[in-house]
């Protein structure tokens, strides 16, 4: 794989999507097709899900399939501190952030002694215990997960409707994005890339290897739990499923999609897959079929992402 | 008390050694082809209704078993021809990718062909009654169980440990490139080791049939389980998914059974009533989180 | 007696049924350049695996500097000044020869933290100008931005040299650095080894018997992961058990 390095043309492109992406809920609503803001806000909350874990699938080249339990538990502490009555986004976003990268933090302590396969089943098999331990937590639901009593205020401001959560949701991307365009190319980002290239080599060099992994793990994570919060004000339900390990596969299958360790792959794959989800439906019900028979074609024809049929990575 | 903790240690056997036979094919197939099968799962599934619509047809438990596992074994062969032979030398990633598309293929296929609702097996019905055992008493389809899940146990042990063929997939597991240049076959061992695991995720899913609800979704649970086993056990070593298998089986099924009234006794019943559940089905993962921090390559290494 | 720079002391390693390293006794003297020798498959790259960190003896200590290294890491010992090439050639084949000197530079304790998020990499100028320093000391100057995937044989080499040089070692274990290459670009590493001898400690692991008994100060010959004798070139010449055991199968 080469390291990434940011395309001239990239900057004015996402200033330019950033726009479009703003006028979208107006647009939306001049033509009587509200409806799709929800359903825009949800590939934003996704977008931001993927691309976390595309910072640690792609850049530190972890290939972690419980990338759901962070998402889920930044889902349930949106939820919890509602429940407690914390309903300032300000407070509890960070609150979610901090406790899934705290939890990522810790899984990552253990998974990262391991690699190859043993680390792709051991994050798989972390996420699920988390799964059951929010199954069985009976304060919290249990089953059918804690529903939050209405979407959260941001700064005071409430987000109930569809349209400030949307851009709240794209304000969170919006930033992810441009933090993590930064630090790809930082210090930071070189480290990480490689070391995903050639690990042994980086420790040669004198990198203390373990430490940039975790901390890129549990970066990931923390940019995974507010995803989670935001979803969670979304759905309005910190439900157990969103920790499910199919949902780690549902994130993977969009980061590849979209690109391995491209600036824009979970963005772009969520996208896709969303969309084709949304148009899958509603042609049959039996759309998990053709979603995989399309997986299968990516896999086999496209193997570098969709994000790679538009040229080189970055230069 | 001893008539409970007696049950359950077999339930523990049982479970452990149903899960041996999902594992043994998952680790070699990880083991020598390095080749992650998300999809192990929906074999056993597909394996599970395979058995149950043909032990309907023919109305008979055992032809339906036999010729269950037969036509997982086909389906085992066409896979491995048409889309995993292709896989191996792709990256992990690419593997996870496909194996997922293919679950989310088998989940749907089944339920368009079977319908949404669970299948109902029936155990032989020679078999339905408890056996008596002086005072205690035991299922007899879960003893045949047993029966059948060490006999297969034991039959792979000397097929992987003894035999020829046995050699040369403990060597591929070991060295792949160096059981290649001994002029070994390593694509038609591959192929077969394939229809193997294939075959055994049918006899597990078919004999686990009556006791569980036959149903889609049913492979994914167990996927996971197996998983936790190979990683326990060391992938591509057989006698670590035995022993793995029997840990996982038996600590699960005790930790349900018992660690609810072992809490109950130690802490106010509130706090136990909480805990006792969420303690018991984390069990096995924190055994597993403990065994790969002392221990990140399993219990038993395949390569040295 | 001094202490040596590197005093490995009753190192053993056993893979499977293999005795790789049997009970080494072995050190390197500040500013020496001490080869090291023997047959193919003798355990010589396994001994550098063990000096640098990357595999742990099963037996055995390994002192650098005054302080027993036996339990670090490689990232350590390279930190406590250390550094080394490889027999295969290990570089950043996606990056060009510049950025990967950069990069060693970059992991130097004094070089700053890694952990930096926001600032690009290459408006550092401190790192790019120390890095061309090392390139230009390697005659790599004009090959800044080449891709190091584009470089030849030859010129990888000597990049993984810079590499290892920009990590400013005390002790360089350099593993075959001629391996694979022309007579030519032979000789203009020889050159280059001698040039960085005047500088840094070397540990030299060598196949081509007339670079090391022109390089080494003093030789010690491997034979089955067994040190059989060590001393000046002249004594290793004349050793008889040495002409039996190794330069016997060769000459
Ligand atoms: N990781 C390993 N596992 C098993 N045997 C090894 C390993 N590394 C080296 N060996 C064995 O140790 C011996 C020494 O190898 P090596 O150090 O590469 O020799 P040299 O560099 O002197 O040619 C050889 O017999 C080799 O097969
Ligand atoms: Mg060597």
């Amino acid at each position: 794989m080469a390291f990434y390095r940011p395309a001239p043309w990239q900057k004015p492109l996402s200033v330019a999507l950033l726009i479009a992406a703003l006028a979208l809920p107006t647009l939306l609503t001049a033509i009587g097709q509200e409806f799709y803001v929800g359903f825009a806000t949800r590939v934003l909350i996704f977008a931001l899900a993927a691309t976390s874990l595309n910072l640690v699938l792609g850049f530190g080249g972890m290939v972690s399939l419980g990338h759901a339990a962070f998402l889920g538990a930044g889902a349930y502490v949106a939820a919890i501190c509602q429940q407690a009555g914390i309903n300032e986004a300000l407070l509890a976003f960070p609150a979610a952030m901090g406790v899934a990268g705290l939890f990522a933090l810790l899984v990552g302590a253990i998974s990262l002694r391991t690699r190859g396969v043993y680390f792709i089943m051991i994050t798989l098999a972390f996420a699920q215990m988390a799964y059951y331990l929010f199954v069985s937590a009976r304060a919290w639901g249990g089953d059918d997960g804690l529903p939050l009593t209405g979407k959260m205020a941001f700064a005071g401001i409430g987000l109930g409707g569809d349209t400030p959560l949307y851009y709240l949701a794209l304000g969170c991307l919006a930033l992810v994005m441009l933090l993590f365009g930064r630090l790809a190319d930082a210090r930071f980002g070189r480290t990480l890339q490689a070391i995903r290239e050639n690990e042994t080599r980086m420790e040669a060099l004198g990198y203390a290897v373990f430490r940039y992994r975790l901390a890129a793990f549990a970066l990931g994570g923390a940019l995974a739990g507010l995803a989670g919060a935001l979803l969670a004000n979304l759905t309005g339900l910190a439900s157990p499923n969103l920790l499910q390990w199919t949902q780690s596969g549902t994130l993977l299958v969009m980061v590849i999609i979209g690109g391995v360790g491209y600036l824009y792959g979970g963005v772009v794959g969520a996208l896709i897959l969303l969309v084709l989800e949304e148009f899958l439906v509603g042609l049959t019900p039996h759309w998990h079929i053709a979603l995989g028979v399309l997986l299968l074609g990516v896999v086999l024809f496209a193997p570098k992402g969709v994000a790679a049929l538009f040229g080189k990575r970055h230069g | 008390m001893t008539q409970l903790v007696l049950e359950q240690a077999l339930n523990g056997l049982q479970f452990g050694l149903m899960l041996f036979l999902l594992a043994a094919g998952l680790t070699l197939v990880f083991g020598i082809m390095d080749c992650i099968n998300l999809a192990h799962g929906s074999l056993y599934m597909v394996g599970a209704y395979f058995v149950a619509a043909a032990a309907q047809a023919a109305d008979s438990f055992w032809i339906g078993l036999g010729a269950g596992v037969a036509g997982a074994a086909v389906l085992g062969l066409v896979l491995e021809l048409s889309l995993f032979r292709r896989l191996y030398q792709r990256d992990h990633l690419s593997q996870v990718l496909a194996t997922f598309a293919l679950i989310l293929i088998a989940n749907e296929a089944v339920r368009v062909i079977w319908g949404p609702q669970p299948l109902m097996l029936n155990p032989p019905e020679s078999l339905a009654g408890p056996l008596e055992i002086g005072e205690f008493f035991y299922p007899a389809y879960r003893l045949l169980i047993i029966g059948f899940g060490l006999a297969v146990a034991i039959l792979l042990y000397l097929l992987v440990a003894k035999s020829r063929i046995g050699m040369w997939v403990r060597a591929g597991a070991a060295n792949r490139e160096m059981t290649e240049a001994l002029g070994i076959n390593v694509r038609a061992l591959f192929t077969a080791v394939f229809v193997f695991g294939a075959a055994l995720c049918a006899l597990a899913g078919g004999l686990l049939g009556p006791l569980l609800a036959v149903q889609v979704g049913m492979g994914e649970s167990v996927l996971i389980l197996a998983f936790v086993v190979i990683i326990i056990g060391g992938i591509g070593s057989i006698r670590g998914a035995l022993v793995g298998s029997l840990i996982v089986g038996t600590v699960d099924t005790l930790g349900r059974a018992l660690l609810p009234t072992l809490l109950r006794a130690l802490l106010p019943a509130d706090a136990a009533a909480t805990l006792g559940p969420a303690l018991a089905s984390i069990l096995i993962y924190v055994l597993m989180a403990g065994i790969l921090f002392f221990k990140p390559q399993g219990l038993f290494p395949a390569r040295a | 007696m001094v202490e040596g720079l590197l005093e490995v002391r009753g190192l053993c390693r056993r893979f499977g049924a293999i005795e790789a390293l049997k009970d080494i006794d072995f050190s390197v003297d500040t500013g020496e350049v001490h080869a090291l020798i023997g047959p193919n498959g003798a355990g010589k790259t396994t001994f550098i695996h063990h000096v640098s960190g990357a595999l742990q003896p099963d037996a055995g200590s390994v002192r650098f500097a005054g302080q027993d290294v036996t339990t670090f890491g490689m990232h350590r010992r390279v930190a406590a000044g250390m550094a080394r090439s490889y027999q295969i050639t290990n570089i950043f084949l996606g990056l060009d020869a510049l950025d990967n000197v950069a990069l060693a530079v970059q992991g130097r304790p004094d070089a700053g933290s890694s952990f930096r998020f926001w600032r690009p990499v290459r408006s550092e100028t401190a790192l790019f100008d120390e890095a061309r320093s090392y390139l230009e000391q390697l005659g790599l100057g004009s090959k800044a931005t080449t891709l190091a995937g584009n470089l030849s044989h030859g010129e990888q080499r000597a990049l993984e040299l810079a590499m290892a040089l920009a990590t400013r070692p005390r002790l360089l274990l350099l593993d075959e650095p001629m391996a694979g290459t022309g007579p030519e670009e032979s000789a203009r590493m020889v050159e280059l080894i001698e040039h960085l001898a005047r500088h840094v400690t070397i540990l030299l692991v060598e196949h081509d018997m007339d670079a090391v008994f022109r390089l080494a100060d003093r030789i010690s010959v491997l034979v089955n992961g067994q040190l059989i004798c060590t001393g000046t070139p002249e004594a290793v010449r004349n050793d008889a058990a040495v002409r039996r055991a190794y330069l016997g199968d060769h000459l």
